[in-house]
């Protein structure tokens, strides 16, 4: 089963067979190889990945299973003029997203504007009315985003998602252009690779320039996990120590004396900068989910206080809502003034009565996602479901239109994988990392390229059977 | 350092060493079992291999009789063996994922990798004819992530956490053995000089790999008093009493200097040691071997103890 909706177009072969430039070097390296020895590389690389120990736990599995993210050799190469206009659209809309975010938080100006109906903030429990009023340290939102790209054609990449959360898959990034330069050294003198390597440096950077007014010379930044049992713990381990920054998990903080303080061997120290991958909801008892062990009791309060940084700062879901996003055009126009240079994908918002009606009547040509689903659980992909499957999604869509949105199915652009039988074409997507602060905007040249690894299928997530590749930026 | 992570690498080094010493006393009590024709003293040792760890308990819980290849089944990979060595390395394991920050990409990359060689090697039932291989594998994997730690690690607190955990563990583990066997030490058993307490010293030196080295220092010749100087005060023993309380002094020097003082343990530490130093092998058989042993092993508890609270390993 292909997908629908035209032509699709692949990013290394032209229509007539033909190499395009982005590619032309690799391929010529590629086809002087022995085939029988890549073969061998392939498996080493799994052998690589499983002893350095990037893996992730899946949900629902059996406990402390893990699991690692399928690695594709062949890279996914962006031109030098491709990516300049893609860190200009990002940044546009990143910095669409932050002032949205100031001002949901504050005057409510796109509501009164008429841009963006009320209802769309009350209904959303991504919206924290503890943030109602303030604003973070250095006025910074999000201070790492994730925006998910597809492309379509040529010229046309699309954002299918921001993630203005805690976006992980860093660390596939980094670790994946490790592996390539182990494994096949000699193409990085061949081909002008952007790097990437430094993004944790950057990252740290950042981070303390968005720290507290009540921090010294040299904040301290702490990285907050959930713990071992995390799906993304390899990320966070990876990161805190690639960046000098201390693991830490909830049982480590507390509060006193108004800052928030890590238990070391020596007594508690105060933390500047939180990077939290611990959700909303779990970041403080005594604001969210009472229950939560993850988080610390009063964090909120200090941060309310000015006496930590909180990243992304709490309640930032709301910009990353799959109903917000329907919007994003607007909110680019609003904010910035200027025409939005990354399109969106039409998106139809089920709570709206003309649009649920088409929808019901489109089903099979539609993919409807969760308006708070992610990682590629409960959506339906019209296209590749069977009858029976498209009358259960449309039960639920009666019974819960607001529940959802929909768009069309694209035709993703496909890049080659290795496979036993030679370069087989499959679909992807991109997921550039965006730095945020004070200082401005930093896009690292290249990002996570996840890729559907079976045949025709749409899906990239890793959850369902996707994989990563290496992506290419390559220097002018 | 986080209190948290220094009990990580605190465990993890533990863990290793316990695990390892785990296989040196089945390696013991399989190579008696190849000596010895007598079937109720094969059982004996095995027995008195399950009392050393501790496990007997466990053991006997599922199993109705003590023949090696179950003893040393449970012991390596049981399911329902908390203190097998399989669990063990993944505690090990466990405990350098959390503190994956604190410790070197060798030092992982070499626990992960033991990790994995032994969850296969122990995925099957071990029998004798594999046993051999199971075990210096073992040994082998935890000589390895030693010297990960050794070569790779920065001489900070990290470290002087890590290799406290490797000797409060190391210690008590001669001590146990030390313990369990003493009574082929005294003199009043009657058949002193016969060839089956040569065995037996043999057994008790080779369960701390000192046999070689003993042989060589005594040409050859065995003294239950000498053997029980050796394993206890013999400083150039990398596994007598005196050698681990000597290198877990000197960590937490380390930890006193990079801390800018010292806390409740040291005091407990200097107290043990001059149980240690400021005797001699007569003093402590005289005042009974048993007893001597006895407090050394609760006093090395009252240590581990306190380095956990004085150093807030946990809230």
């Amino acid at each position: 089963m292909s997908s629908a909706g035209g032509p699709r177009y692949d990013e290394m072969l032209n229509d007539d067979g033909s190499v395009r430039a982005a590619y032309a070097d690799f391929r010529h390296w590629y086809d002087g190889q022995d085939v029988a020895w890549l073969r061998r590389q392939d498996v080493e690389a799994e052998r690589f990945f499983r002893r350095i120990g990037i893996t992730f736990n899946v949900y629902g599995d059996d406990a402390g299973e893990e699991r690692l993210i399928p690695f594709d050799m062949i890279p996914r190469i962006i031109t030098a003029k491709e990516w300049r206009k893609l860190t200009r659209g990002i940044e546009q809309r990143v910095r669409a997203i932050n002032a949205f975010l100031q001002d949901l938080y504050h005057r409510q100006e796109i509501v009164k504007s008429g841009r963006l109906p009320v209802h769309f903030l009350r209904e959303n429990e991504a919206f924290l009315t503890q943030m109602i009023g303030f604003t973070p340290p250095g006025g910074v939102y999000t201070h790492i985003v994730g925006i998910d790209l597809v492309r379509t054609g040529a010229d046309d990449f699309m954002v299918l998602e921001d993630n203005a959360r805690t976006p992980s898959g860093v660390s596939y990034m980094l670790e994946n252009r490790e592996t390539m330069m182990q494994m096949f050294p000699e193409l990085f003198t061949k081909i002008p690779v952007r790097p990437v390597s430094d993004y944790p440096r950057r990252l740290m950077r950042s981070l303390q320039a968005c720290a507290p007014s009540c921090a010294g010379s040299r904040p301290s930044v702490a990285v907050l996990t959930p713990g071992i049992f995390n799906s993304a713990y390899f990320e966070h381990a990876y990161l805190a120590d690639q960046m000098g920054a201390e693991l830490v998990e909830g049982s480590d903080l507390r509060v006193c004396n108004g800052r928030v303080q890590m238990r070391t061997t020596e007594g508690y120290k105060p933390v500047d900068v939180i990077y939290r991958r611990v959700d909303d909801n779990y970041l403080d008892p005594l604001s969210f989910q009472p229950d939560s062990v993850l988080g610390v009791a009063g964090i909120m309060d200090v941060y309310r206080a000015g006496g930590v940084t909180i990243a992304n700062a709490p309640g930032t879901g709301i910009a990353d809502d799959k109903a917000i996003y329907s919007f994003m055009p607007d909110i680019v126009e609003f904010y910035t003034g200027e025409k939005p240079i990354l399109k969106n994908v039409p998106t139809w918002r089920c709570s709206e009565a003309d649009s649920l009606a088409y929808v019901l009547d489109n089903l099979s040509e539609l993919v409807v996602k969760e308006v708070h689903g992610s990682g590629g659980y409960g959506m339906l992909i019209g296209p590749t479901s069977s009858k029976k499957e498209i009358a259960d999604f449309a039960a639920k869509l009666r019974t819960k239109p607001a529940n959802y949105i929909a768009q069309p199915t694209l035709s993703l652009s496909t890049v080659p994988i290795f496979t036993k039988e030679g370069l087989a074409p499959r679909h992807v997507d991109l997921r550039p990392f965006v730095l945020v602060s004070p200082d401005g905007i930093d896009i690292t040249p290249g990002g996570l390229t996840r890729v559907a690894l079976k045949k025709g299928s749409l899906v990239v997530n890793s959850s369902q059977g996707g994989g990563t590749k290496d992506s290419w930026v390559l220097d002018e | 350092m986080l209190g948290r992570a220094a009990n990580g690498v605190y465990w993890m080094a533990r863990y290793l060493e316990r695990a390892e010493n785990t296989a040196r006393l089945i390696d013991v009590g399989f190579h008696l079992a190849l000596t010895r024709s007598n079937r109720s003293s094969q059982e004996e040792e095995w027995r008195s291999v399950l009392t050393t760890t501790g496990q007997e308990a466990g053991f006997l819980a599922k199993n109705a009789d003590v023949t090696g290849a179950q003893v040393f089944n449970y012991l390596l990979r049981d399911r329902d063996n908390p203190g097998s060595v399989l669990a063990m390395i993944e505690n090990a394991r466990t405990n350098a994922r959390v503190v994956r920050t604190s410790i070197t990409n060798e030092v992982w990359e070499a626990t992960n990798e033991t990790w994995m060689i032994l969850r296969e090697l122990l995925a099957r039932p071990v029998r004798e004819t594999n046993l051999g291989e199971v075990l210096s594998t073992i040994r082998r994997r935890a000589t390895l992530v030693r010297g990960a730690m050794e070569g790779s690690m920065l001489r900070n607190e990290v470290f002087n956490f890590a290799r406290i955990g490797t000797f409060i563990e190391r210690a008590d583990n001669t001590a146990r053995i030390l313990d369990v066997k003493y009574y082929v030490l005294l003199p009043s058993v009657a058949w002193v000089g016969s060839s089956l307490d040569n065995v037996q010293w043999d057994t008790l030196l080779r369960s701390v790999a000192g046999n070689r080295v003993y042989s060589w220092l005594n040409a050859g010749a065995m003294d239950p008093r000498d053997i029980a100087r050796f394993l206890i005060l013999d400083g150039r023993f990398p596994r007598s009493l005196v050698f681990c309380f000597e290198k877990i002094r000197s960590n937490m020097a380390g930890l006193a200097k990079q801390y800018g003082g010292e806390v409740q343990a040291h005091q407990l530490l200097r107290d043990a040691g001059c149980r240690l130093h400021d005797t001699n092998i007569e003093t402590i058989f005289e005042g009974g071997l048993h007893e001597f042993l006895q407090d050394f092993l609760g006093r090395t508890y009252r240590i581990g103890e306190s380095i956990a609270a004085d150093y807030r390993f946990t809230a």
